[in-house]
């Protein structure tokens, strides 16, 4: 009997703790390699920047000489700060060693997740609009759809470029050195490069960052500065800046990112939601063009996101190209072909695989994830890794990469509502999704539009993982088709639009100077 | 006899309860080389449920219900320890909106329940138990898809310590339960909770459960009361108009009835038949179940006798 006891005893504890012994998450990105570029591209200062006609638009004065008092008060600090390292604080000098431009599109993602919920009716069944004048209340602004986040990755992503340009122009300047080249009693805790430190190039891109993500997530704002000021921190900790070399990006980042913001105050966001007679109107005229206009399938109905993004002016062309690069109608809601693609959507739908669902969910970053934009970014920065790139052609191939997906996503948007196609649910209410059905109508699909746009920026930055990018675009594409809320037309009419706004940021690309 | 189902405990928790009345949690052992099994229906639904502390309806998925078929047994070893084991299938639908319903096999959980201590204590009887349950999915069901998904796809470990005291044929079995839950993972590469996470792995945060019963135990009727109090240790709630998530804070105090009658004329055979409320919840549905069963007993001393 004792024996049993025992047994018994000790088989319930082995069966407690089972699952329990291994709790640690494992996140791919915590922990990363410390940066250490391949190339410094001290020459950056030379490619061309997206928003500054030259570097020299903005003025960055000279830094004190490197025998001046003030100057060797500021080694001082460092030196004390060095003494007295905690275990935190060096994990923060990890942390954003791995990549300033890599990290603070980390926190660009998270942002986007947590404001990336649509409003809760009020209640006689309407819906409240985020103010950005008053972000705190519910609503809080702003409800970072796609769209909004799409555009949000670019203007951030071009200022940190921008402003990096500025930076390495009046790093080869002043060629003042880093503070544990000046001093050999400051260590470099961080890998050493030949790089002037005068304007820190991290403080410019968190400079950028804090400024931009003030504008586009104000709820966020203490949030946002309080990283900044710990990423500013860890590089005087690590020997890399000194103070007035953080002060001096922190200057440059802001006036960068003035001119950056100035152009986002006139590019028509604004006006991208609309009035409820603008939206009528959109309703009237695609009833009166013969066809069946999109309905939102929300409950209550909720007015059609962003109807009025597509007038949003693009980074890689001008409104006009919007217009003019528009894709030809989708097939008439009352024609053979509509009612064949429509069954087609109906077989996905009742025969939803298990493989196909991992499919449609892989790809659908819905309500409270980073969006389409934001799993690219993923995609892109988890691949940039490997690959060593400097802060300025980290930021550059992002911006590369979110103008193409913003500018995607203005296309994508002026398409949908200027046809106004709806869902395959409306048309058919046995059609059951895997995952929700966006508000917006269904000609051409964003995520084909985002994806082929991001696949080919991509693969033209890693041409090596080209084939497996575009592969990537169509599964994402399928995806939409799998999950029921999308018609064939929709996802390869939209990959082919993504891959022409793609094609833009190429030719961008091969004449800015960075090659 | 009891049937078992931890994961009713876990699962029931959003999708909806799936209350078995015979349950490892009775006071009631199976006797030696006696083997009951048989299977349970059950019904749960919700149209009203909590975002954090925020209740509300949606519009967008009406009523969700869930139909769960179980099949379960249990062996006696010995006269004070058996062995359980519990598997649904279920599925699930939502009367509005868009979003498909799922169904499939959910979770095998297998249990050692063993009484330690049996005695006479005042005017009644005193016992003791202790029980260990195992549980893991047994298809690759999509977890992540909640309030939809029949199952979070959690391997558990779950230790209870269950008293029992008996006065005639009046009685009172409270026990408490800690559920040690494993990481899952999900479909996709990224998510956020309170913060970024850049893995498809899900830390779930562990359980505990307790219960207290009480009622009329004969060897023809059982009634008894049932109140039942579930608590996810750490986890977030859902944000405002946000979607559920799988290590969501998911807390619920139910409470209901379950009614068991043994046969005496068709010897092992009995009926049961349970109803549960909840009374509060939090990042849960408001879940009403209602659920029916048969069993029968296969005594294999008879057997080994007669031969």
């Amino acid at each position: 009997m004792k024996k049993i006891t025992i047994y018994i005893g000790s088989l319930l504890l082995l069966l407690a703790f089972m699952p329990g012994c291994n709790r640690s998450i494992e996140d791919r990105t915590k922990e990363l390699p410390m940066l250490e570029p391949v190339k410094t591209d001290a020459d950056a200062g030379d490619w061309k920047p997206v928003v500054l006609a030259t570097p020299t638009e903005v003025i960055l004065t000279a830094p004190l000489a490197s025998n001046n008092a003030a100057y060797l008060r500021e080694l001082n600090e460092i030196k004390g700060l060095q003494q007295n390292l905690t275990d935190a604080q060096r994990k923060t000098i990890q942390y954003w060693g791995a990549g300033a431009v890599l990290r603070w599109n980390e926190i660009m993602r998270e942002l986007v997740a947590k404001r990336n919920l649509p409003p809760y009716q009020n209640a006689d069944g309407s819906y409240p609009t985020p103010s950005a004048a008053n972000p705190f209340s519910y609503p809080v602004f702003p409800f970072s759809n796609p769209p909004y986040a799409a555009r949000a990755y670019a203007y951030v992503s071009v200022a940190q470029y921008d402003a990096l340009v500025a930076a390495y122009y009046y790093k080869r300047l002043y060629t003042r050195q880093a503070p544990y080249k000046t001093d050999t009693g400051i260590k470099a805790l961080l890998p050493e490069n030949t790089l002037p430190a005068y304007p820190s190039e991290d403080a410019v891109v968190a400079s950028a960052a804090v400024e931009l993500l003030k504008l586009l997530f104000p709820a966020d704002a203490a949030y946002v500065q309080q990283k900044a000021n710990e990423h500013m921190e860890a590089r005087i900790m690590a020997g890399m800046n000194t103070r007035s070399d953080i002060e001096a990006g922190v200057t440059l980042g802001r006036l960068v990112a003035a001119k950056v913001i100035a152009r986002a105050a006139n590019d028509n966001m604004s006006k991208a939601v609309g009035t409820p007679a603008q939206w009528a109107q959109l309703e009237t005229d695609a009833a009166a063009g013969g066809e069946v206009p999109w309905k939102s399938l929300d409950a209550p109905s909720r007015p059609p996101m962003l109807p009025f993004y597509g007038r949003v002016r693009p980074f890689l062309f001008d409104s006009l190209t919007t217009i003019a690069i528009r894709p030809p109608a989708p097939p008439s809601t009352s024609s053979e072909k509509f009612k064949a693609e429509l069954e087609e959507v109906k077989y996905y739908s009742k025969n939803a695989t298990r493989d196909r669902i991992a499919i449609v969910h892989n790809w659908a970053d819905g309500v409270g994830t980073s969006t389409p934009p934001g799993h690219w970014n993923l995609i892109a920065a988890e691949d940039f890794v490997p690959l060593r790139f400097s802060e300025v052609r980290w930021a550059r191939n992002l911006a590369l990469l979110n103008m193409a997906v913003m500018d995607a996503g203005i296309t994508c948007w002026d398409t949908k509502y200027f046809y106004y196609n709806p869902r395959p649910t409306q048309m058919d209410r046995e059609i059951k999704t895997t995952t929700g059905i966006p508000n917006f109508p269904a000609y051409i699909s964003g995520h084909s539009t985002f994806s082929a746009a991001a696949a080919t920026v991509l693969g033209y930055i890693v041409p090596a993982k080209a084939n497996a990018y575009d592969a990537m675009a169509v599964e994402a594409s399928n995806s939409r088709l799998y999950g029921g809320i999308h018609y064939r037309s929709d996802c390869e009419v939209g990959l082919a639009q993504g891959k022409k706004v793609g094609n833009f940021a190429i030719a961008r690309g091969q004449t800015d100077g960075c090659n | 006899m009891l049937i078992k189902k931890i994961l009713s405990m876990l699962f029931l928790i959003y999708c909806s309860a799936v209350g078995y009345s015979q349950t490892d949690i009775d006071a009631i052992m199976m006797s030696k080389n006696n083997f009951c099994t048989g299977f349970m229906y059950t019904h749960n639904s919700w149209d009203q449920y909590w975002e954090g502390t925020f209740k509300r309806n949606n519009q967008n998925l009406g009523t969700v219900s869930s139909q769960m078929i179980g099949v379960m047994g249990n062996y006696g070893l010995r006269d004070n320890l058996n062995l359980l084991f519990a598997l649904p299938y279920i599925s699930t639908k939502a009367s509005m909106g868009t979003l498909a319903g799922q169904k499939g096999l959910q979770d095998l959980s297998l249990t050692v329940k063993w009484m330690p201590i049996e005695k006479k204590w005042g005017k009644g009887d005193f016992s003791l138990y202790t029980l260990g349950t195992l549980s893991a999915p047994t298809t690759n069901y999509v977890a992540d898809y909640l309030p939809l998904s029949i199952g979070m796809r959690s391997k558990t470990a779950m230790v209870r310590l269950m008293l029992d005291y008996q006065v005639k044929h009046f009685f009172v079995t409270g026990s408490a339960a800690y559920i040690f839950r494993d990481r899952v993972t999900i479909d996709r590469p990224s998510y956020y909770t309170t913060e970024l996470h850049n893995t498809n792995k899900v830390d779930m945060p562990d359980m505990t459960n307790y219960n207290l019963r009480t009622g009329y135990r004969s060897s023809t009727w059982i009634a008894e009361a049932v109140l039942d109090i579930a608590h996810t240790q750490g986890g977030f709630d859902i944000t405002k108009n946000n979607m559920p998530f799988l290590s969501n804070q998911m807390n619920m105090t139910r409470a209901g009835a379950n009614v068991k009658y043994t046969f005496s004329s068709i010897e092992g055979l009995s009926l049961i038949g349970n109803v549960m409320f909840t009374l509060s919840g939090r990042n849960v549905g408001q879940t009403t179940s209602v659920g029916a069963g048969v069993f029968y007993i296969f005594d294999f001393n008879k057997k080994k006798n007669k031969s």
